[in-house]
């Protein structure tokens, strides 16, 4: 029998674990359909304004949600926008919400951490009691009030998020390094003279990495969530913009229907919502089945 | 033991600092000239705002603008609310009562559950119990607040009709207004006043329109919690006291009860401070979907109508809480868990 690199092993041996798990299986599905969405949206839906696809296309201004019809397949909802319109552009909302947030976070907590917890001493105390300041207010208050500061708009929520995002991943990764960073195989690497640089990228970074693979993940979907409520509250995307959170702020008044038909606008709340719990269910699943998979305790069993 | 809070309170000391230069740093990110535009309410006025700048000294140095207003601060000036058209100050004491008594609620639920459906699913690990709970666990951590709040209101609302939003009926609200000297707000909790004032109509009546809030917030927070008693309980079962006791002959009831469930509580303390910052988190969500007026409604109202003094004043409260707990859960943490203590 061939040996194989023991990293290439490890690695079959990491995907089998994940894909045993039915929870990755679930998740992975509906983020395949979410990502095909996401990427044939020009197909699925033609936007009607080629310059800004975003915009949901609507046809008159009655306030009353219409019920699913041949024209608009999921109805319309308050301000006539077409539903289908909106929950296929706005899965491409919530990946680049998702992605821009999570992608900018991560980087800058992971550099951080790595940065704090490696060099040890007055830099990671420093660096420690910025994180300390910043951890006191929670996520959604601090963002709000740096989306006041910068004005209102999908990008600033976009922005405000990662700013105050980064902070979970300084202080997993700095506590993974300070684990590791004493470990013989890091000892060696230093005597034989490696450069700390590399020595954080090559043999820190990859050993420390899978909590914040876990921490994206559950992260993609919980950002979604907090972008959504700040755009369901009005200080996200404006109106009309194909984004769920926003959809479901305009169907918030038609939640009761008139007497005799109490849940006649359902599916001006239930689609758009529905599309915001999936997606961040995905999300959570994969995150739950890696966090089952890399966990050391469990993962030989 | 002492050197130890000594620590933590002056950490708590700088904490504060930092966040209230971080606030004001916010603040400070709009030009002088907005921020005097906010004294301007006609536009005959806004000529005046250089002057305006010149007598509030919004054009000095940040240290200085700075002290300036934390002498404020400290002394109990918060500023002037638009969204409350009161001083902040004052108007914080009118809708913290609401929040406090939605946690008040809630937190024993969140505890008691949690713990409750996490040893059940550590102690049942793989089975369909432990499946179940997990997934509904984590079907409730990918809810979003406010959705789960609308969807429960259009259901048990709006189908229902069974509970209203809000926090008391209008009639009520009306009596209360009329009658002052026959109602006294001694807590501005209605559940508490109704019996403190033997108005037990009116405790049920706030308990009713509690109903739906702290339901949509159990569950929404209390996977947190319940994830953490499972792997805690997984953990601690797997140790080799378990098997010490089981070959003594201990009856399963108590190595989970009495052994495992005490030390497997250990973790959940440490995420406590974590749950405290969800749930302030979650009570913007809920306050503002069921239109009960508390400090989340005014946060959430404050950001959309731009009143900077209320968001610093929450964030400064938030701020202050989160530390306050999480100095006390450290010490309970240490109290509880002589090897920290030790350390």
């Amino acid at each position: 029998m061939t040996q194989q690199h023991p990293r290439l092993r490890e690695f079959k041996f990491t995907l089998y674990r994940i894909f045993r798990n039915p929870s990755a299986i679930i998740g992975f599905s509906l983020l395949f359909i979410f990502a095909g969405v996401a990427l044939f949206a020009p197909q699925i839906a033609p936007p009607k304004y080629p310059h800004n696809p975003y915009l949901m296309p609507h046809k008159g201004f009655s306030p009353t949600p219409k019920p699913p019809s041949q024209t608009n397949i999921f109805g319309t909802t308050s301000g006539q926008y077409d539903i289908f319109y909106g929950v296929v552009w706005g899965t491409r909302t919530a990946f680049k919400i998702g992605m821009f947030v999570v992608g900018i976070a991560a980087f800058v907590g992971v550099t951080l951490g790595a940065v704090s917890g490696y060099l040890g001493g007055i830099v990671d105390e420093a660096l420690m009691r910025i994180t300390d300041v910043i951890w006191a207010i929670p996520t959604l208050v601090l963002a709000m009030a740096i989306i006041v500061a910068f004005g209102r708009g999908l990008d600033k929520v976009m922005i405000a998020l990662a700013l105050v995002g980064w902070r979970w991943y300084v202080r997993v990764i700095r506590s993974e390094i300070l684990t590791l960073r004493d470990q013989d195989f890091v000892q060696a690497a230093k005597i034989m003279g490696v450069s700390d640089l590399k020595i954080i990228l090559r043999h820190i970074l990859p050993n420390a990495i899978y909590p914040v693979l876990i921490m994206a993940s559950m992260d993609m979907g919980s950002m979604v969530i907090t972008a959504s409520f700040l755009s369901f509250v009005g200080l996200g995307a404006p109106k009309g913009y194909a984004d769920w959170g926003q959809m479901v702020a305009l169907a918030r008044n038609y939640i009761v229907g008139p007497p005799g038909d109490p849940l006649k606008f359902w599916y001006a709340i239930v689609i758009p919502g529905g599309c915001i719990v999936l997606f961040v269910l995905a999300w959570n699943l994969i995150g739950d089945a890696l966090r089952d998979a890399f966990d050391p305790k469990l993962r030989r069993r | 033991m002492l050197a130890f809070i000594t620590r933590r309170l002056l950490l708590l000391i700088f904490v504060l600092f930092g966040v209230s230069v971080l606030l004001f740093g916010i603040l400070m990110t709009f030009s002088p000239e907005r921020r005097a535009a906010t004294y301007v309410t006609s536009p005959q006025q806004a000529k005046d705002i250089p002057k305006i700048i010149k007598q509030f000294g919004l054009d000095d140095p940040f240290y200085i603008q700075y002290f300036r207003w934390m002498k404020e601060v400290l002394k109990g000036n918060m500023g002037w609310s638009l969204v409350a058209s009161r001083p902040v100050g004052e108007a914080f004491w009118n809708y913290f009562p609401v929040t406090l008594e939605m946690n008040l609620f809630a937190a024993p639920i969140v505890i008691i559950f949690g713990i409750w459906l996490g040893t059940l699913s550590g102690i049942h690990r793989d089975t369909w119990i432990d499946h179940t709970t997990r997934i509904l666990a984590i079907v409730g951590w990918s809810l979003p607040t406010f959705l789960f709040a609308l969807v429960l209101l259009m259901i048990f609302y709006g189908y229902f009709q069974l509970f209203s939003p809000g926090v008391l009926s209008d009639q009520l609200t009306m009596f209360i207004i009329d009658n002052p000297e026959t109602f006294t707000r001694f807590t501005g909790m209605y559940t508490i006043d109704g019996i403190l004032n033997g108005r037990f109509d009116i405790t049920l009546n706030a308990l009713a329109h509690l109903v739906l809030p702290v339901s949509t917030y159990v569950i929404v927070v209390v996977a947190l919690n319940m994830r953490v008693m499972r792997s805690g309980m997984i953990e601690e079962l797997s140790k080799d006291y378990v098997m010490t006791a089981q070959a003594k002959g201990a009856d399963k009831k108590t190595i989970y009860i009495k052994h495992a469930r005490r030390n497997a509580l250990l973790p959940v303390v440490t995420v406590a401070g974590q749950l405290v910052a969800l749930s302030m988190e979650g009570s913007i969500a809920v306050e503002v979907v069921y239109n009960r007026h508390g400090i989340g409604w005014w946060l959430a109202e404050s950001a959309v109508q731009l009143d900077m003094p209320v968001l610093m004043c929450i964030c400064l409260f938030m701020g202050v809480v989160f530390v306050i707990t999480n100095l006390t859960l450290d010490i309970l943490y240490a109290y509880i868990d002589p090897r920290i203590r030790l350390n």
